[in-house]
């Protein structure tokens, strides 16, 4: 027995220019249907494709960033089909010759280091898109068509719906991080569609490859390709192979259903676009773009590790994203324990976030508002747990911990005379309590400190509570 | 004084200097197409009301002192794929029958900024696809020359309507020999500008690596002048280039003495009209008189010149017309109950037969292997035919040969053999293969039909080319004029 | 020469319906000019470049800068048809 699942990705990213690919509509998600539109990405007649410099930039960033090789020229072909979507009968695109070739991501398997190889990303302009009212009919909307895109393909190098996972995971970090894309799978700004096929490692005998596409998210890629790898090892086990043809992932019902054969080749007819004349890519440029290459998701977890003394599991759930491996370190700055600033984020803030679906972004208050709040604790001026408290407070007011710990009154009591008198009078109350303790049954002294604490609160300070406690019994 | 017969050039100092109102110059015009052009068809649409307003604005101008455009008050017409905002641009096809589109091309916007006033917009064949003006889904325009004949093409249009003072100057665009073939047939000057000498933002495309957009005139200086209004750089045409350079109209007069001519041997040896020939030897001993070296040269790739230019523009034209679908914009097909019943009716009802053999072309080189090989072939023998051009300009200023190899063919000829009308733009094909310049000039006329000489140069160097022409014009009694209607 | 099948083929891919008379005059014409485009094979193209481009890019970048786009009127104006903003197509999806 024994099979190996083969998987290849082709991801389709929406690049964050200010300006669309060949013209100089603006690139920005939704708008009015139909607003964002010129002769150019209209393809109406007569008029001319311009290449946005931008976007050929984001292009080779997103490439060193994979550590490809950068084309040292680039041409776009036109690429043939009819779609209402497609205002021109063809999209520009790259067939021979793209920007970016031999490139690769790591992912992180129990063996090590993994390498998903990136055979290619080319440059090419998004479409329009389409909607189809109840009663059937299409309406199209251009806004979207000369948006531009770059289309990752990997190496046949994923043999897992983990490793899917986990790739497309590093890889949308990746982006973020250089900021070429919000990688947005709602928005349509990262798509993903997945070639699979399954050998059977004994006989050698291969399916055919099946594409799988409407992947709406990571979970969708996973359970695709979950559903997929039965699917064809059950088919091998009846001494059957698939067919060749394009499945669509259906959310509801949990399966992949066929969408189309692709018993015929696409034949795309590429030909050279003539009037995007070919650009040479300077060395210099490439060199100023990877000098301006923001530190990379693996090479701020390594610096974590070593600067701030963490744990390597800390360090790479604080570099998962740019912004909260930011916060981590602006937070630090004023933070004397780099490990207690850790936990706090990993911890609360990073619940709370995720309870509330919010990005570390939309956060009301600031790093040194933790920080500050963290000092407090330290200082021994509120516990641990009102320190949790006031976290709560800032998350829905964003009020500053010391206003919140002064509003509430919730300095911690350490003066022992004004402890003393409320020690007694739990004492006076519980003297069954103290009975119980002195007879040797430790549990009472815990309840007797909780009955002080309640008295108090929550600010007395609990190890002074704990100490006066006992000294008071010892007296009595 | 009939203000049609002025030259453009007569024109704008007449009314600069306020002999005749810019308003008497078009509604001479205007009165001239109305009278002619049901029986010549060189017009689509005549936009007499956008005319007059701007000969208002001219006149109002000279009324204000302000100073004036290169083509004050001069009437042009403009071959109907070049994109005039809210005015109907249909390129000669039911397709874009109704189409009115919401911006100016580069050329027009220059135009309109130098005073140039648009009388309309002129027949062509179907998006520019052919040689004859016969494919236009507006019917044939016939040649004034011969109103039995065409005008040739696909500009055909346009050469008519110069040619019949309906207009003085028109705009074209060359593919494959447009503009010079039917400038050849018409008797009338006609320009194919370098390869990115001109802006095509505008021009509707049938071939993006070949066409370009041309002038035509009666005579070489009126020519001329619309193309220095729409020549240069244009941010919206990348292919376009910025040229250094005075005015090609204070070069013309500096004659051709010791010019390098060449006459290449391949072309003079092959298969033509005599007439034509005869025509064109007595003009190239006139250039040796006027002080020009004539010598022969070779261009060694001329024999595979129709096929190269033939893989590469119908690649090209069924690329381009993969966006008539019937979505956007153009003719939509009344019924359809499925997308591919949508495109397949539209297509089919909306393009023309000419057209359509093209797209089906395109598709077989771009769409299978065999044809994908050719496809790449003929890119690299493009690169061979430049080669032999490039050669002969290290050591020649212009060469010469005969615009085309026949007289203009009458009305319906070119259905009974194809190829002759295909064969008549092979002397000017290398021209848009190798990016060069060329223009025909009338050289004469053989049983009352005009001969063109073909004269072309190196990229760039139009100077070369609109020299020689102007003084051919200026020493050449042409003999045997035939100005038709 | 080009088969009815080849031709049909073709128009096909580029959405075009052909009547027998229209399928006999290309298969004609083509097979025709296939054979002129064969002489092609006689030229020597071993390590020659492909001619795409006669100009050279020198400012044949766009920076990224944001322009006007069309009003939607004018977006729309030659739309055959249209509804909320948008172009139309009746009924053709499945
Ligand atoms: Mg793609
Ligand atoms: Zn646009």
């Amino acid at each position: 027995m024994g099979y190996k699942t083969i998987v290849g990705l082709e991801i389709h990213v929406e690049l964050l220019t200010k300006t669309k690919i060949f013209c100089n509509c603006v690139n920005e998600f939704g708008g009015d249907a139909n607003t964002h539109c010129c002769p150019v990405c209209l393809g109406l007649p007569g008029a001319i494709p311009k290449l946005n410099k931008g976007a050929l930039e984001f292009g080779i960033k997103a490439g060193l960033a994979f550590n490809c090789q950068i084309s040292e020229w680039v041409k776009m072909d036109r690429k043939h089909y009819f779609y209402p979507d497609l205002s021109k009968g063809y999209q520009v695109s790259q067939d021979d010759n793209p920007l970016c070739r031999n490139g690769y991501v790591e992912i992180e398997v129990e063996e090590g280091l993994k390498r998903i190889g990136i055979q290619r990303i080319h440059m090419e302009e998004d479409t329009g898109k389409s909607i189809h009212t109840e009663g059937g009919d299409t309406l199209v909307d251009y806004n979207r068509a000369g948006v531009p895109l770059i289309e990752i393909v990997t190496a046949p190098d994923i043999n897992s719906s983990e490793e899917a996972r986990m790739f497309l995971e590093n890889l949308r970090n990746i982006l973020r991080y250089i900021e070429v894309s919000d990688c947005k799978m709602e928005e349509g700004s990262l798509r993903c569609d997945v070639n699979i096929n399954v050998v059977d490692t004994e006989t050698g005998k291969k399916t055919n490859i099946t594409e799988l596409k409407n992947l709406n998210s990571f979970k969708a890629v996973a359970s695709a390709i979950e559903y997929e790898e039965r699917r064809h090892i059950s088919l091998l086990e009846k001494g059957e192979n698939t067919a060749k043809e394009t499945r669509r992932w259906n959310e509801v019902e949990n399966k992949t259903v066929v969408m189309r054969d692709k018993g015929s080749a696409d034949n795309y007819r590429y030909a050279v676009d003539v009037d995007v004349l070919p650009v040479v890519i300077e060395k210099e440029w490439i060199d100023e773009i990877r000098d301006s290459l923001p530190e990379l998701p693996h090479q701020k977890k390594e610096r974590f590790i070593k600067e701030y003394a963490l744990p390597e599991y800390d360090a790479g759930v604080l570099t998962q994203s740019k912004e909260l491996a930011q916060f981590y370190e602006e937070t630090n700055k004023y933070a004397k324990d780099p490990k207690q600033v850790s936990n706090w984020v990993m911890g609360d803030v990073l619940r709370r976030l995720n309870d509330e679906e919010m990005e570390i972004e939309d956060l009301k208050f600031q790093p040194k508002d933790l920080a500050d709040l963290l000092e407090f604790i330290n200082a021994g001026k509120i516990s641990n747990n009102i320190g949790k408290k006031v976290l709560r407070e800032m998350f829905e007011t964003g009020e500053k911990p010391e206003a919140i710990i002064k509003k509430k009154g919730l300095i911690q009591i350490s003066d022992e005379g004004e402890l003393e008198g409320i020690i007694e009078k739990v004492l006076d109350e519980n003297q069954q309590s103290v009975i119980d303790y002195k007879n040797g049954k430790d549990r009472a002294l815990g309840f007797i400190i909780g009955q002080v604490m309640k008295a108090t609160k929550g600010k007395a300070n609990p190890q002074l509570v704990n100490k006066m406690v006992r000294e008071r019994i010892e007296k009595r | 004084m009939d203000i049609t017969r002025l030259t453009a050039m007569e024109i704008r100092e007449k009314v600069i200097n306020k002999e005749i109102s810019s308003k008497e110059v078009v509604k001479a015009h205007l009165n001239r197409i109305k009278e002619l052009d049901e029986e010549l068809n060189a017009f689509i649409t005549i936009t007499e009301e956008e005319a007059l307003k701007a000969a208002e604005r001219v006149d109002e101008k000279i009324k204000n002192g302000e100073s004036l455009g290169k083509l004050a008050g001069i009437p042009i017409g403009v071959k109907d794929n070049i994109i005039t905002k809210n005015v109907r641009t249909t390129c000669g096809s039911k397709m874009l029958e109704n189409y009115i589109p919401p911006y100016d091309a580069t050329v027009i916007e220059r135009i309109k900024a130098e005073d140039g006033i648009i009388l309309g917009k002129t027949n062509l064949d179907e998006f520019a696809g052919s040689y004859s003006t016969e494919s236009s889904y507006f019917g044939v325009t016939k040649n004034p020359i011969d109103t039995e004949r065409v005008p040739g093409g696909s500009s055909g249009g346009s050469t008519a309507a110069v040619k019949a003072h309906e207009v003085a100057l028109a705009l074209g665009s060359d593919t494959g020999g447009s503009n010079r073939q039917p400038a050849s047939y018409c008797g009338i000057v006609g320009i194919k500008p370098t390869y990115g000498l001109v802006s095509r933002y505008g021009l509707v495309p049938l071939a993006n690596s070949l066409d370009v957009v041309g002038t035509f005139g009666r005579n070489v200086k009126d020519a001329t002048l619309l193309l220095e209004v729409i020549r240069g750089y244009d941010e919206k045409d990348p292919t376009s280039m910025e040229i250094e350079g005075s005015s090609y109209l204070e070069k013309l007069k500096e004659g051709i003495k010791g010019m390098k001519i060449a006459l290449p041997r391949e072309y003079m040896n092959m298969d033509m009209d005599s007439r034509v020939k005869g025509k064109v030897m007595e003009t190239v001993k006139l250039f040796e008189i006027l002080g020009g070296h004539v010598e022969e040269v070779s261009l060694p790739h001329v024999e595979h010149y129709w096929a190269t230019y033939y893989l590469i523009v119908v690649s090209e034209i069924s690329s381009n017309m993969a966006r008539y679908d019937g979505v956007g914009y153009g003719y939509r097909t009344e019924d359809y109950d499925s997308l591919d019943e949508l495109y397949i009716k539209s297509r089919t009802e909306g393009f023309g037969e000419e057209i359509k053999r093209s797209i089906l072309a395109g598709t077989y080189i771009l769409g299978s292997k065999e044809g994908r090989e050719y496809y790449e072939k003929a890119f690299r023998v493009r690169t061979l035919i430049k080669e032999d051009f490039d050669k002969v300009f290290e050591k020649y200023d212009v060469i010469l040969t005969p615009t085309t190899p026949n007289l203009p063919f009458k009305i319906g000829d070119s259905i009974k053999n194809p190829f002759e009308m295909y064969g008549s733009g092979i002397f000017n094909i290398p021209a848009n293969l190798a990016g060069l310049c060329a223009i025909s000039v009338p050289c004469g006329y053989v049983d009352g039909l005009p001969v063109g000489l073909q004269i072309i140069g190196d990229r760039f160097k139009e100077a070369n080319i609109l020299k020689a022409a102007y003084a051919l014009e200026e020493e050449l009694a042409l003999g045997g004029e035939n100005n038709g209607l | 020469m080009i088969s009815k099948e080849e031709i049909l083929q073709l128009a096909g891919m580029c959405k075009l319906k052909l009547s027998d008379e229209e399928i006999e005059i290309f298969g004609a014409m083509f097979s025709n000019v296939l054979e002129q485009v064969k002489g092609l094979d006689m030229v020597n193209t071993e390590g020659i470049k492909p001619l795409y481009f006669l100009n050279s890019a020198n400012k044949s970048l766009r920076e990224d800068v944001a322009g006007d786009s069309l009003d939607r009127e004018e977006v729309l104006k030659n739309a055959p048809e249209e509804e909320y903003g948008y172009f139309k197509l009746k009924k053709v999806m499945d």
